[in-house]
């Protein structure tokens, strides 16, 4: 039996108890719902959690239990000397894998008897052109260390499968007795099913925490390798981005950063005063109605998918700079040799970022007691000057707070430079030249095929742990200031 | 002492206050500035899309009336498939070229043009689709049919402005004679621009045939990559929620747990695709570029937004109602189940729906998970095989149309681009009536 098949009967069963036990109780009172001591609802609830929850835990873990153990075993079986420098284990391994699919493929289809795999001392005549007819495609042809071994595992496979089936029903089956035994008046149903319902609530909210730590811990995982591999000093501290699949790779993150952090600043440069001055101008001076029109229109900007933005800038606004600054362009000069450069994916990235500006700064702006405006302005001040002296000073921190997460914004941005900026990775300062940053990096080394062990792919992971930490203490310091102003102000 | 304060009257402006007013006025403007220079950025983009997208939904098509030859088609004429079917798409070329001279004597048009660049005016799909029409019904050989056959992408951009006849002088890919005969085809209506139903339900093709590209499938996969990210986060996110807000009490776990969610949701969106390339291409072994593996990415991108705003509409449900049912007798849980959580729905909901949008929208996570590089042809026929085998996604595909070198495939991208922002703004605006209509003030 198939694990959805377990899992569907497993279902049917757990509701069949729901309605059972419901049924159960109602006639241990005669129909006289007073007598109980929950709802009814609550004994068939009761039912229905024990006699699924405890099965499907077992068929998770026990799932995940016996794939990790017959791998183990399977990897033992494979003779020392099969496994050379052109085949290493893990390939051996996924073409077991490929191969012990493909016998089970076999079986359901009804062309092999599953008992014949198993039985080793049969010979499997013709398998490769089963298997091929069957859709199964391998890259090479079969090997008999190979064969055996998949053929030890399909049969492992199967044996502890059909045990991990038949044991989730009888567990299954013993939690609806154990529940058929409390389906009586005096049992407190809806205690004990309040109690379950908030545990998994809980497990909910676990995961989260579960999430975020997987995120940091497979990171700093492949990253340790990737520096066991490569000399730290020189990731860090190196001057040069020259990654060689034939090895002697330099891999310095420098030259990234100093991309990375350039095209942020030319979109904090375009972004600051243009949401600045807009978030001034929408809660000090505009009008209700143009502010209700103006403020979503803005908003907008912030919701446009950044391939959106990544397209403009590729086919429209690095164009369209080119032909001003490039060769025998309008302007007669020879500034710029390719549409991409820093200007090009800053300045658009800008465009993104000015609602991210404008919308806290608004907030924050707003957040300024009337008091100070009103005491400004008795003293005869124009309104300017009551921004300018009063309400600007006074907001601050929360504006650099809201100028932080901008940045970190801009930082973790990927799609716009993977289209806009570049791949020319050096210290450059025209800002009409292409330059690459550190999430186009980490595209470029993860895409196409990949292997695992090698210190170019692996490289990604540093990378990606470097700007999960810059942004990551960008947002806490900016979350932080912004929090340390509210209160100054409640 | 008189000149004094005949100069500091009100009616008699000084110079200290002009220059005051001048600043104000000077301040005012600035701003004024700065918003129209961000709504012209807007319209800016949206006049782009829309000017260069719009055009993908147009194709040029031609008209033909195909001979299927048996001499050709089915040399021993006794109608076998299998025959039949070695022949393959390049055996078919000589009966579309037949076919377009035909037209030509038909309409009395004289053309210099040789026969491979007469054939070239066709799409390089045209064969296929003759093939697969003759496969369907093996009996239809012998028949003359008329067929509607797109037109090759750089006539088709000449059709559109992309191209003129200075501009393709020295291309090995169209002529100025070809464009001279297109005129003359779409004169006499043989040649005709059309609504393309196929760029929106139809499949992505290669490299040499973008008057074939659609983007059916990828939204077909997108649809995949919502469905996951809609049953995954929706329930877990809402339990989670409902935990921190009505049941966890204030202390070191939990604050830490509201700590990684606000952090969580600031994560760059690529390290998530790191994580999910890692965990669950890596670890788990589950299949590549496929929308499982994209959707359970996008589902950790989500859930803090989910989170997030759920915690917000529990949070403005008054406490008022929490005591009234509890006063009532009610349990604790029963009172968030029954009472606290269908006032909270709608927000939600809201926030759901404009998480799911931003998840739709993302395309840096799968880029890494390998739903690029791959051109997505098949459609899925069922649940299961469109969850676990490999497809793109909207942006995923939009994106790999923007990197290839054919200027038609831009056109498509913003093509794509016009769908993609459709179903999103449909998205967004139904969070808006969802939040005007249910949400209540209390």
């Amino acid at each position: 039996m198939a694990l959805n098949g377990v899992f569907y009967s497993l279902m049917i069963l757990a509701f069949l108890a729901f309605f059972v036990s419901r049924f159960l109780t109602l006639k241990t009172v005669k129909g006289d719902i007073r007598r109980l001591h929950s709802r009814p609802v609550y004994y068939g609830l009761n039912s229905l959690f024990l006699t699924g929850f405890p099965a499907v835990i077992l068929l998770i873990f026990w799932s995940f239990a016996q794939s990790i153990l017959i791998d183990e075993k399977v990897k033992q079986q494979i003779p020392e000397n099969f496994i050379t420098e052109d085949a290493p284990l893990n390939l051996i391994m996924s073409e077991v894998d490929r191969l012990s699919e493909g016998l089970k493929q076999l079986v359901d289809q009804g062309t092999l008897s599953a008992a014949k795999i198993k039985n080793e001392d049969s010979e499997l005549f013709g398998i490769e052109d089963k298997l091929e007819s069957a859709g199964v495609f391998l890259s090479s042809s079969i090997s008999p260390e190979v064969l055996s071994a998949s053929r030890a595992k399909f049969a492992m496979e199967a044996f502890g499968s059909s045990i991990r089936n038949w044991l989730a029903i009888l567990v299954s089956v013993l939690g609806f007795l154990w529940s058929l035994k409390n389906s009586t008046a005096e049992f407190r149903a809806r205690n004990h099913v309040e109690r379950i319902t908030l545990f998994l609530l809980g497990t909910a909210a676990t995961l989260a925490i579960f999430t975020s730590l997987g995120i940091v811990l497979s990171m700093i995982f492949e990253a340790l390798r990737f520096f066991g591999m490569h000399p730290w000093t020189d990731f860090f501290f190196g001057s040069t981005w020259a990654p060689s699949f034939s090895a002697g790779s330099e891999l310095s993150i420098l030259p990234l950063l100093w991309g990375t952090l350039y095209i942020s600043f030319v979109a904090l440069l375009v972004s600051v005063p243009i949401g600045l001055y807009s978030a001034i101008y929408l809660s000090e001076y505009a009008s209700k109605p143009i502010r209700a029109i103006a403020k979503p229109l803005l908003e907008i900007l912030a919701g446009i998918p950044t391939i959106v933005y990544g397209l403009f800038a590729l086919t429209t606004f690095g164009p369209l700079l080119r032909y001003f600054f490039g060769d025998g362009g309008f302007l007669g000069v020879e500034w710029m040799s390719d549409s991409r450069s820093v200007i090009t994916a800053g300045v658009v990235m800008g465009m993104m970022l000015i609602p991210f500006v404008s919308s806290l700064s608004d907030d924050i702006i707003n957040a300024v007691p009337q008091s100070l405006r009103d005491g400004s302005y008795g003293l005869g001040a124009t309104q300017s000057e009551t921004v300018r002296k009063v309400i600007l000073p006074a907001a601050l921190p929360g504006i650099i707070g809201a100028i932080l997460l901008a940045a970190s914004r801009a930082i973790g941005e990927t799609m716009i430079v993977v289209l806009g900026a570049g791949a020319v990775a050096k210290f450059a300062g025209n800002p009409l030249e292409a330059l690459t940053t550190i999430t186009t990096r980490i595209v470029s080394q993860l895409t196409g095929d990949l292997e695992f062990d090698s210190p170019e792919t692996l490289v990604a992971f540093a990378l990606g742990l470097t700007l999960f930490t810059i942004t990551l203490g960008l947002n806490v310091l900016a979350l932080y200031i912004v929090r340390k102003y509210r209160e100054q102000y409640e | 002492m008189t000149e004094t304060s005949h100069t500091n009257s009100l009616f008699n402006v000084s110079d200290k206050t002009k220059n005051r007013n001048a600043a104000e006025r000077r301040f005012r403007i600035y701003g004024i500035l700065a918003i129209s220079i961000g709504l012209l950025m807007l319209l800016v983009l949206a006049s782009t899309i829309i000017l260069r997208g719009t055009s993908a939904f147009q194709q040029t098509f031609i008209t033909l009336d195909v001979d299927l030859l048996e001499s050709k088609l089915d040399k021993k004429g006794n109608r076998n498939v299998d025959d039949i079917k070695k022949v393959s798409t390049f055996g078919y070329s000589p009966i579309l070229l037949n076919a377009m001279k035909k037209v030509l004597e038909k309409h009395e048009i004289r053309t210099s043009l040789k026969k491979k660049a007469l054939g070239g005016i066709i799409s390089k799909s045209a064969p296929s689709q003759i093939r697969d029409f003759v496969l369907e019904d093996v009996n239809r050989i012998g028949q003359t049919v008329e067929f509607k056959f797109l037109v090759n992408g750089w006539i088709d951009g000449y059709i559109k402005g992309r191209y003129s006849r200075e501009s393709v002088a020295n291309s090995k890919f169209a002529s100025a004679e070809q464009f001279d005969l297109i005129d003359q085809l779409l004169e006499v209506g043989v040649v005709e621009k059309k609504f393309n139903f196929d760029f929106i339900f139809g499949a992505d093709a290669s490299d040499q045939r973008p008057e074939a590209a659609g983007i059916g499938v990828a939204m077909v996969g997108s649809f995949y990559l919502m469905l996951v990210v809609l049953v995954l986060s929706l329930p877990l996110g809402v339990a989670a929620s409902i935990y921190l807000e009505e049941f966890a009490k204030q202390n070191i776990f939990t604050d830490v747990i509201e700590v990684t969610i606000s952090n969580l949701a600031a994560v760059p969106s690529i390290v998530f695709g790191i994580l999910g390339l890692a965990v669950f291409i890596n670890y788990m072994h589950l299949p590549q570029s496929t929308p499982i593996v994209g959707g359970l990415v996008l589902t950790l991108m989500t859930l803090p937004t989910i989170i997030i705003s759920t915690r917000a509409s529990l949070k403005s449900v008054p406490p008022s109602i929490r005591d009234a049912a509890l006063g009532l007798g009610a349990s604790k849980m029963q009172t968030v189940f029954h009472h606290v959580l269908p006032l909270a729905a709608p927000g939600i909901l809201t926030g759901t729906i404009i998480g799911m949008a931003q998840a739709l929208g993302e395309s840096a996570p799968l880029l890494l998970i390998g739903m690029i590089g791959y051109v997505a042809t098949n459609m899925p026929t069922t649940i299961s095989e469109g969850l676990l085998s490999p497809n793109s996604a909207m942006p995923a595909q939009i994106y790999e149309w923007a990197k290839r070198a054919d200027p038609a495939f831009i056109e498509r991208a913003w093509g794509g681009i016009i769908i993609l922002l459709i179903f999103l703004l449909t998205m967004n605006t139904m969070a808006v009536i969802l939040r005007r209509r249910f949400e209540r003030r209390w």
